[in-house]
């Protein structure tokens, strides 16, 4: 690890005035930063701790909604009875990733921005131009089964792996934040994140120094809701392909549809046309089996993550058969 | 900088890089605590930060120095064991033991974790987990075991968690033990 300066923050107003220059970082729960800066694919100048900032509560909205502090940690934010009772899909994802160990120590603003699990972005030896732009991607003609198939570019097939954001995506969530010239933003989840293009390493809309301080939810909505995740072990193990769906049946007909997926993306994934083909259908294989050729229209496999299409095929049908009894 | 472990007051002058297990095993002679991967892989090094259970590889001692931090040797001594302890050795919940401190520990925060009914990935009722052999193998899914002494470990914690009494929690107990172990 390279040696850095070390400041913490005591509100957020100070925490982006300390955040001084493009290589210094926000650390909160430090489980994805330090892991990366022990391997010196981070190697920021200087930490701001924000982790003593007093946005650990989660509020009741007049509106209904949900406010959620951004160093809510994953633990708090999954047992929270009004998360369990109105977001049984952001419990779920949240449950279904990482350790009860590192659930206690990740923050809700951290998972958001969690970095890809890319083999190649680890391995400072390798070419990667996520982590270091320009000098391509060894992961394209490489070992790219946990990679993505959907939004890809010829310059980076990262996935995001955060499971909690895929609930979050799915649930219109809205990300507040602090820039460091004191101005406020709210930004849409569906705005957050950015395709790779040819500039793999700029992954959200932020700044440089923009602060995550709250996560909005809307008042909850209709709907079963159910995070499905397949992985390579039952525990502690990245999704190769995870949905968190919420489906609403009202008359024997899908009344709403809101489906987000893991795995597959270099961002949590939607697409209008899934659930455009399931919203006012009966549900039947047939409806199921038009989202899915929806959801996979435009993928690409690279070789070994190939099988991931047909099996985002197959676990939204699954998942679709369990919440509609179809 | 000034660190409270086990209840004792430490002064250490730690390079700003090093992680609590560091601090710990390096600095302070307290090598209960094991270091596996040193990435959050493995929970080797697991202990209790203001009672809840934390890697403390992936963290950081200069961000922890107001906390309260109990590492094994805080939980139980050879002459006065912690009952986690005590069933580990009764089910022979280990072979080499590498793993051991960091499932003890582990244990620890995760019987605190349903005592506070908190769900887990496999409890079908969010709002009411309960304590059986799926949920314990869940649960501690954070501890690999490279011996795989899991049936015995999972045996272990059955025991201890479904003779704790309701309402108990880490902080508590620790606090009391730190205590003890002060005197
Ligand atoms: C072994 C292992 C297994 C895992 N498995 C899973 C899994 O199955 N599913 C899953 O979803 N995740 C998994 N994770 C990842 C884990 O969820 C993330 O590491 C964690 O959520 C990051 O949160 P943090 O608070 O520790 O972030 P940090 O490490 O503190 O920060 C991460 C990044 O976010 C920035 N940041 C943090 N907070 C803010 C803020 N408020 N505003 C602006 N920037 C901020 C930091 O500067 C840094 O760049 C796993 C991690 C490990 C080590
Ligand atoms: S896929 Fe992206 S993260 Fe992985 S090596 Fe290529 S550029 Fe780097
Ligand atoms: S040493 Fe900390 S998790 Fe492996
Ligand atoms: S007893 Fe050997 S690693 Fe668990």
């Amino acid at each position: 690890m390279k040696s850095f300066a070390y400041e913490r923050a005591e509100t957020p107003e100070a925490a982006v005035r300390d955040i001084d220059g493009a290589t210094a970082r926000f650390i909160a729960g430090g489980t994805n930063l330090l892991d990366l800066m022990k391997l010196q694919v981070e190697t920021p100048t200087k930490l701001v701790d924000i982790s003593r900032l007093d946005l650990a509560s989660i509020d009741r909205r007049d509106d209904g909604g949900l406010t959620i502090g951004a160093l809510v940690p994953n633990s708090d934010l999954a047992a929270d009875p009004q998360v369990i009772a109105g977001y049984e899909v952001l419990s779920r994802a949240l449950l279904a990733g990482a350790s009860g160990q590192l659930r206690n120590k990740a923050s809700t603003g951290g998972n958001l921005l969690q970095r890809t699990r890319c083999y190649y972005f680890y391995d400072t030896a390798s070419r990667c131009n996520k982590r270091s732009p320009g000098s391509g991607c060894d992961a394209i003609g490489g070992v790219n089964r946990i990679l993505a198939v959907l939004g890809t570019s010829p310059h980076c097939i990262a996935t995001h792996p955060s499971d909690m954001a895929v609930a979050m995506r799915a649930l219109d969530a809205t990300i507040l934040t602090l820039k460091p010239d004191g101005d406020r933003r709210r930004i849409s989840i569906h705005a957050l994140y950015r395709l790779p293009g040819d500039t793999p390493h700029i992954e959200t809309v932020l700044e440089p120094g923009e602060l995550i301080t709250h996560v909005e939810l809307p008042k909850p909505v209709a709907g079963r809701q159910v995070y499905r995740k397949v992985r390579d072990r039952a525990s502690y193990a990245f999704a190769l392909v995870s949905v968190a769906a919420i489906v609403a049946v009202e008359e024997g007909r899908i009344a709403s549809a809101s489906l987000a997926f893991g795995g597959l993306g270099p961002m949590p994934w939607r697409n209008a046309a899934v659930e455009a083909a399931l919203v006012g259908q009966a549900p039947s294989a047939d409806a199921f089996a038009a989202a899915a050729d929806a959801l996979v229209a435009d993928a690409r496999g690279y070789g070994a993550n190939d099988f991931k299409i047909p099996l985002a095929r197959r676990t939204l049908i699954a998942t679709l058969r369990d919440l509609t009894g179809a | 900088m000034h660190f409270t472990i086990n209840g004792r007051g430490f002064d250490a002058d730690v390079d700003i890089r090093t992680s609590i297990l560091d601090l710990c095993r390096e600095h302070l002679g307290l090598t209960g605590a094991k270091k596996g991967c040193d990435h959050g892989q493995c929970g080797a090094c697991t202990m209790l930060i203001n009672g809840r259970r934390v890697n403390s590889c992936l963290t950081l001692a200069v961000m922890h120095q107001d906390d309260e931090i109990v590492t094994i040797e805080g939980l139980g001594q050879v002459d006065d064991l912690h009952p986690l302890q005590q069933a580990f050795v009764r089910h022979d919940g280990y072979q080499c033991g590498y793993c051991t401190p960091g499932q003890i520990c582990s244990a620890a925060g995760m019987l605190d974790e349903i005592t506070r009914g908190w769900p887990s990935h496999v409890s079908d009722d969010l709002a009411k987990p309960s304590l059986d052999d799926d949920e314990i193998a869940e649960r501690m899914s954070g501890n690999l075991c490279r011996c795989a002494a899991y049936p015995n470990i999972v045996d272990a914690i059955r025991e201890v968690g479904s003779a704790a009494p309701a309402g108990r929690t880490a902080d508590a107990k620790d606090a009391a033990m730190a205590e003890e172990i002060v005197a």
